[in-house]
């Protein structure tokens, strides 16, 4: 059996699919694509598919992580392309490669978010991530189908900037990604509000490291409310930009990257697609 | 003038509600066409949940044959869930459909699929979402034709209020039909407006437009008569036949959804129709003659449907799908072709006599064993006489020992409670086969952890079935019925422990029999209802027996009848049924003999092995059964992929 892993992405309304929705729909496409998957043993078969993480519903990712098992070699670019053109536009195959020795999982260990606000003055957010980032510890609750939980979300937080539309494109052109589809559409006006396009617009960019539970950008949103106060008026926008090994700078190491792989690969030269809008 | 779509609006309300991605769209195989270059436009509807609408069959054909159309568009609109209807009211966005949320209110006629009753009130929320008016008689030019389809629609008296328009049987050529009318219609520039057009409609036969009728009723609450009150209108109207399937092999480019439905799988209609003759089943009744597709016509849909969808599961579907004259050689030719491609089939409904466990076998072969479902409906050999359902204990014990010694470990049995003439002893019954199929299953398999599982239905009689002038068993006896039954399941020890119950009250099933056999003065009741919050009907967290009770008191008995006067109460031979003037084909004598012949405990045959019993079907519908066998048989594919039904050459030798 071959293993190979890919990056793919959740853009536009697709980030509306849960993690199951995603698994589903990847098992299908990857039967439409003709992919020789090795199938598990005994009474109910399943294909060999194993997923990095996930990206909560309603968070749109620029990466996300899996693994699949095939029983016929088969080449990396090849299965990118024809994967890529069986799933829906949004879920797009951006890089593939194959597995090397060591897990997946062992070479991502945090993520980099982008979290858009609209209708928050960067002023505002950016005070309510000082004191967020001032603070020992933020405790916060998530309604989880167990239950209430209490989590603590101020150890996760490694980074966090806040900027505005104007400072976006050029950090976004930094972590490598291309044109902002979600950011290019204006946030909608609520019924009683027409003044959309004089709206602040607050983002923030956080690296946030993986622990258990896991912290996710909504419990970050409650740790802004519970240490200023920060209400958004309307629902807040997050993407996972990254994922990968945390260095000493704050930075993240492409799971892809090391040992063996040289800059003349040609998949990794290619532009990843551009994101879906809506 | 362009329709835009309300998506902008209601993108910002998604993250707030529960299961977002079923309002998104995005299916595989959806159709988005420019709306200003077409000329007739539907919007379908399937009332109930996105996870329960999607996998419809009726909704994905017709889609597909509107789309196929160059100027016509079809796009689809299901039930919101309380939690997006309460945001959208609060944010003035519209009933959307998911394809190009567009505003349904645009369309020129939203089509609607009952297959249940208890969505009446989710049409009403979806109109009243829409901003269209919720009785007809209040519409303009502006708004779409409401159309009822289903099998509900062989009765759409309770809903004649809210309807312009029904129509009965297969939709296939229905659907062509009334696009020309309403696109002649439009192209004229609209000749006598929205009158002229239902009009035209009534005018083909096949299409009830309820306001052209008057009801007209006697003094203790019957129906008198039922008469057209306008001019080229029909005394009757008549049920739609689409004959030879294989002519429309449909869906082809099924539709696969982003979220998680009720069918996780995609299916192919192997035939249309059955003439078992089950007295309780309205769909075998409504839906004669039986009419098969081909070994070959099956063979391609299934290719082309798992190279358009990637589903691991192909169920064959019908009213009874082991009867199809050839099914042993579609099940042997569809397992050898999907060999190691792990590629499942299902046949969801079979009946115990035409079950084997070669068939059994190659169902599993390439998929997942899972369980095994039969329906013998009935708990003993009298009442399955009474509902000529002919199928012996002795048939069902040597099927479940046969696929015990074969690998199975589990049986689901389905039964009905309630059923005409029914006593305690009848239902009893069922806990008695329950534990003869362990006991058979424990000694085939040599093995303790056989389960059975039953699941029972309150029986609610249909429209043009032989029940349906029975009384409906009261919500007490059924209940008190399947307490007792619990108990003597319970009473063996040693064997209830591998015997699951699955039933629900009967309440339910009671609002279900007001709402198939009522007339028009029940409209009043379904209305009350929403106005009160009924919403969802179909889901017991929704359904409230109360409101209904209470809104059939307050809106019935000013009238002089009731619930009970529709449901638990006896109709004799001469009674003006309120679809009298809807035709099945179906003869009213013949349907009256097999009520009493059920009364006296007569069987009745299937015609397609013994001669015709004059049911009235194919002389008044000028159809014929079509049936095989063909003696053809399924040609391989070569090669198919490896771990997939699809092989790919641009992956091959990495």
């Amino acid at each position: 059996m071959q293993k190979l892993r890919l990056r793919y992405t959740k853009r536009g309304r697709l980030r509306f699919t849960s993690h199951r929705d995603v698994a589903r729909t990847f098992e299908r496409a990857l039967r439409r694509a003709g992919v020789p998957m090795a199938y598990s043993q005994g009474f109910s078969p399943h294909p060999k598919i194993s997923w990095i993480g996930a990206a909560p519903t309603g968070v749109a990712s620029e990466a996300e992580y899996v693994e699949i098992g095939v029983v016929d070699r088969i080449d990396a670019e090849a299965l990118r392309r024809a994967l890529d053109e069986a799933l829906p536009p949004g879920l797009d195959v951006v890089d593939a490669v194959q597995a090397e020795q060591g897990s997946l999982a062992d070479r991502i260990d945090a993520s980099r978010w982008l979290v858009e606000l609209p209708g928050v003055d960067p002023d505002e957010l950016r005070a309510a991530v000082d004191a967020l980032l001032a603070a020992e510890s933020v405790e916060v609750e998530r309604l989880t189908k167990d239950g209430r939980r209490i989590m603590d979300v101020r150890p996760g937080v490694v980074t966090a900037e806040v900027g505005d539309v104007t400072s976006l494109t050029a950090t976004l052109s930094d972590q490598g990604v291309g044109a902002t589809g979600d950011l290019a559409d204006a946030p909608l006006p609520r019924k009683d509000d027409d003044t959309a396009a004089s709206r602040p617009y607050g983002i923030l960019v956080m690296v946030v490291r993986q622990l258990t539970p896991a912290v996710r950008p909504d419990d970050v949103l409650s740790a802004l409310r519970v240490v200023a106060g920060l209400q958004p008026p309307v629902p807040a926008k997050a993407t996972r930009l990254a994922q990968g090994r945390l260095d000493d700078a704050g930075g993240l190491a492409d799971p892809f990257a090391p040992e063996g792989r040289g800059a003349a690969d040609p998949a990794r030269e290619q532009e990843p697609d551009q994101p879906a809008v809506d | 003038m362009s329709v835009e779509s309300v998506f902008p609006a209601l993108e910002p309300l998604l993250p707030r509600v529960s299961k977002p991605v079923q309002y998104v769209g995005g299916e595989l195989n959806a159709t988005v066409k420019d709306w200003d270059s077409t000329a007739v436009r539907w919007c379908l509807m399937y009332p109930d949940a996105y996870e329960v609408g999607l996998p419809n069959q009726g909704v994905m054909i017709l889609y597909e044959i509107l789309n196929e159309l160059e100027d016509v568009l079809a796009e689809r609109t299901y039930t919101v869930w309380p939690d997006l209807e309460a945001l959208m009211r609060e944010h003035g966005v519209p009933q959307f459909t998911v394809d190009a949320h567009r505003p349904v209110k645009a369309f020129d006629v939203l089509g609607l699929s009952f297959a249940t009753e208890l969505g009446y009130t989710n049409m009403l929320t979806a109109l009243d979402l829409a901003g269209i008016p919720l009785h007809a008689a209040d519409r303009t030019e502006d708004d779409p034709i409401v159309l009822a389809g289903g099998h509900a629609a062989f009765n759409p008296e309770p809903i004649a209020d809210f309807i312009d328009a029904a129509v009965l049987g297969d939709g296939e050529e229905a659907v062509l039909e009334v696009t020309d009318i309403i696109r002649e219609w439009k192209a004229q520039g609209r000749p006598g407006g929205r009158d002229e057009l239902l009009t035209r409609l009534a005018e083909t036969g096949g299409v009830y437009i309820p306001r052209f009728y008057d009801v007209e009723y006697l003094a203790d609450g019957r129906i008198q008569r039922v008469v057209p009150n306008t001019d080229r209108v029909p005394y009757r109207v008549f049920k739609r036949t689409t004959m030879e399937l294989d002519e429309w092999p449909y869906p082809k480019q099924p539709l696969v959804p982003l979220a998680e439905s009720v069918h996780e799988r995609m299916s192919v209609e192997i035939f249309r129709g059955c003439t078992r003759g089950c007295r309780f089943c309205q769909a075998g009744m409504i839906t004669r003659p039986v009419r098969e597709r081909s070994i070959e016509g099956i063979g391609a849909m299934v290719q082309r449907g798992l190279e358009a969808t990637g589903f691991e599961e192909v169920g064959l579907l019908s009213l009874s799908s082991a009867d199809h004259s050839e099914i042993a050689e579609i099940t042997r030719g569809l397992a050898d072709r999907y060999e190691g491609t792990n590629t499942g089939l299902s046949l969801p409904s079979t009946r115990v006599d035409a079950f084997n466990v070669d068939l059994a076998n190659e169902i599993s072969r390439n998929g997942r064993r899972s369980g095994l479902t039969f329906a013998p409906e009935g708990g003993s050999e009298r009442i399955r006489r009474v509902i000529n359902k002919m199928v012996s204990e002795e048939d069902l014990i040597r099927t479940v020992s046969a696929a015990f010694s074969n690998g199975w470990r589990q049986v689901k049995l389905y039964f009905m409670c309630g059923l005409p003439t029914e006593t305690d002893e009848d239902v009893l019954q069922i806990a008695r086969m329950a534990k003869e199929v362990i006991r058979a299953g424990r000694e085939a398999s040599g093995r303790k952890d056989i389960r059975c599982t039953i699941s029972i239905g309150g029986f609610v009689p249909k429209p043009h079935t032989p029940f349906q002038w029975a009384p409906q068993c009261d919500p007490d006896t059924v209940d008190d019925r399947l307490r007792k039954l619990r108990a003597e399941v319970n009473l063996d020890r040693g064997m209830a422990r591998n015997i699951g119950m699955r039933y629900h009250d009967g309440k339910p099933s009671l609002i279900e029999g007001l709402l198939s056999r009522g007339d028009r003065r029940v409209g009043r009741v379904v209305e009350r209802v929403w106005r009160d919050g009924g919403r969802l009907d179909g889901w017991s967290e929704h359904f409230s027996y109360d409101r209904w009770v209470n809104a059939a008191a307050s809106e019935l008995e000013p009238l002089g009848v009731s619930l009970a006067w529709f449901t638990t109460r006896e109709r004799d031979e001469t009674e003006v049924l309120p679809w009298d003037h809807l035709d099945s084909g179906l003869d009213k004598e013949w349907l009256w003999a097999d009520w009493q012949d059920a009364l006296s405990e007569q069987e009745q045959d299937d015609c397609r092995w013994t001669p015709c019993f004059d049911c009235g079907v194919c002389p008044a519908m000028g159809t014929d059964i079509q049936v095989g066998p063909s003696g053809r048989t399924l040609l391989p594919i070569s090669p198919v992929g490896k771990g997939s039904p699809v092989r790919n050459p641009s992956l091959a030798g990495g």
